[in-house]
């Protein structure tokens, strides 16, 4: 059996676009990857294959074309199934992305349960995607929204949760399984207690702990759950919403049109059969193919290493980054509460200074608010800089990184 | 050779520890306010006009050394100027008296900023004093056709 270490080794040689130079010849160094994920060939030549030998539209021709692709697009459904473990592969719809299946449940299901005075539940640490549609469906529905604070620590005040529950008039909590900007690992299970011991429906935003940890539904007991493929090697504009079928059930649909339809009168529709209830109009079918081929890499590796090879990197990243005077980062320090994800300033030098000048070195890091700006509020900055890691970083790129912020000292006289 | 971190000359480096004109106007004639959703920028402009001059200006808010460097120009250039004078002011203006005339398209928005609520600004205060409504509606077509 193949080490740990030589098989992250040779992962690399599996991602074409890190062969690339940037600037000025300097090669590639890919720290973004909480904002997106480089692709490697599997992914991209699985999507090949598709429009090569099997594109047809699914669901609904007889010929073989048609027959082959809807099997690879509802192959992919068992293959997500079995990665994230979900029992009911009805419960499992394909939306664009993270973003687009909440909205999904802010619409379909919010639209139709949330009432006048009734309570949502988010927190400081949400990504916009999972604070703008609740804004938007409790403003509709004269609803109130409220927020799980955060401590100094990046990690959430549960304590929050119990006061906002005990009013009595709470419908949804809505959390996301990992920071996008801190990285802290959200305590789920006992955010999910709570919440079931008083009644209240969960969602959970796994854009960022898909991609970097072992996720086990049926385990976490949530009732909504939401992904996105582009953050976990697959293609851009391919996402999953989870939603356990008893709520499913409750739901209204999002889109009318095709292929979501029974049968359709003049004036009156009666629905398809879940989830396809939830699917209208032809889906984005090479995608969903290409998201299995990245789903097989993931399997292969294993989550489990590819979370014990992001702390190793974290680690790293920590110590040599703390070492760096004026470096401030943000979050907590302990490596078992978050993921490969480090956001920090460096003295008083702006976020968007910061990554120009190490851009010129080939390194690809974020700058800016990472749509997080309630969480900048609450940290009391306009930006930060921040650095993400995948299976395919090394100790070395963040070697670099480290270097390269010397000159950012030395431009900016620190 | 040349690069785009050559843009961090002595010059921005400074304005972005130093700004000039940095602060506000207690009894401003006008204010504006406009930030830069990708990033965050955020500027405020605050100016005194008398006798159709612009006779102070300042500006307040968090930027990047780009963001604060061409703020604090456009103020400077901006200070003793009519409002005609004002209006006519152009991106090169700023750009060029800080060597930023071949900024990349990503950051030209940060060094353009502080002109766009300079602008808003005085296209603001000159519709607040205009009664010629026709003169209104084609000041607000110039405002919309800037950027």
């Amino acid at each position: 059996m193949q080490s740990t270490e030589s098989l992250f080794e040779n992962i690399r040689n599996d991602f074409p676009i890190l062969k690339r130079t940037v600037r000025d010849n300097k090669p590639l160094v890919y720290l973004d990857n909480a904002s997106t994920t480089q692709k490697p060939n599997q992914v991209i030549d699985s999507i090949t294959d598709y429009y090569q030998n099997h594109n047809a539209n699914i669901h609904r021709a007889v010929y073989a074309l048609a027959e082959e692709a809807t099997e690879a697009y509802e192959a992919t459904r068992d293959k997500i199934a079995n990665f994230v473990n979900i029992k009911n592969r009805q419960e499992i719809i394909f939306v664009r992305g993270t973003t687009e299946a909440i909205n999904l449940v802010a619409y379909a299901w919010g639209r139709t349960h949330i009432k006048e005075g009734d309570i949502i539940v988010t927190t400081e640490y949400e990504h916009h995607s999972n604070i703008v549609p609740w804004q938007l469906v409790t403003q509709e529905k004269k609803a109130k929204l409220e927020y799980i604070g955060m401590d100094d620590n990046g990690e959430l005040i549960l304590d929050d949760l119990d006061k906002i529950l005990a009013t009595g008039k709470v419908k949804l909590v809505t959390f996301s399984l990992m920071s996008n900007v801190l990285g802290t690992i959200t305590d789920a299970e006992k955010i999910i207690e709570k919440c079931k011991a008083a009644g209240v429906l969960t969602l959970i935003d796994g854009a960022q702990a898909v991609p970097h940890m072992k996720v086990d539904l049926e385990k976490l007991g949530c009732d909504f759950f939401a992904f996105s493929g582009h953050k976990m090697l697959g293609p851009t504009g391919i996402g999953v919403l989870w939603v356990k079928k008893s709520v499913l059930e409750t739901m209204s649909p999002f889109h009318g049109g095709g292929d979501m339809i029974r049968e359709v009168h003049k004036y009156e529709t009666t629905w398809n059969d879940l989830p396809y209830k939830f699917e209208a109009g032809t889906p984005n079918i090479a995608d969903v193919v290409g998201l299995g081929a990245a789903i097989d890499y993931l399997t292969k590796i294993g989550m489990d290493n590819v979370r014990e090879h992001e702390i190793e990197l974290t680690k790293y990243a920590i110590e040599k980054l703390s070492a760096v005077k004026g470096l401030h980062i943000y979050g907590t320090k302990d490596i078992s509460k978050r993921g490969g994800v480090i956001s920090f300033n460096f003295a008083d030098v702006h976020p968007h200074d910061v990554a120009q000048i190490i851009d010129e070195e080939g390194i690809a890091v974020r700058s800016g608010h990472h749509c997080a700006q309630v969480l900048m509020e609450r940290l009391n900055v306009a930006a930060t800089s921040r650095a993400s890691f995948y299976i395919y970083n090394t100790k070395q790129d963040i070697d670099i990184l480290v270097n390269s912020l010397n000159i950012v000292a030395k431009v900016f006289k620190l | 050779m040349s690069s785009n971190a050559d843009i961090y000359h002595e010059m921005i480096v400074d304005y972005s520890r130093n700004p000039i004109n940095y602060g506000e106007i207690e009894n401003h004639d006008v204010t504006f306010h406009d930030s830069n959703p990708l990033c965050g920028d955020s500027i405020d402009i605050d100016m005194k006009i008398d006798e159709n001059k612009v006779t102070d200006i300042k500006f307040h808010g968090k930027g990047c050394a780009i963001c604060m460097a061409c703020s604090s120009v456009l103020t400077e250039i901006t200070k003793g100027k009519t409002l005609e004078e004002a209006r006519a002011l152009e991106k090169n203006d700023v750009l060029s008296e800080l060597g930023l005339e071949h900024l990349q398209a990503v950051r030209i928005k940060c060094a353009l900023l502080s002109l766009k609520v300079l602008k808003s600004a005085l296209y603001t205060y000159i519709g607040k004093n205009l009664e010629d409504t026709g003169d209104v509606d084609k000041l607000k077509e110039e405002a919309a056709n800037l950027y």
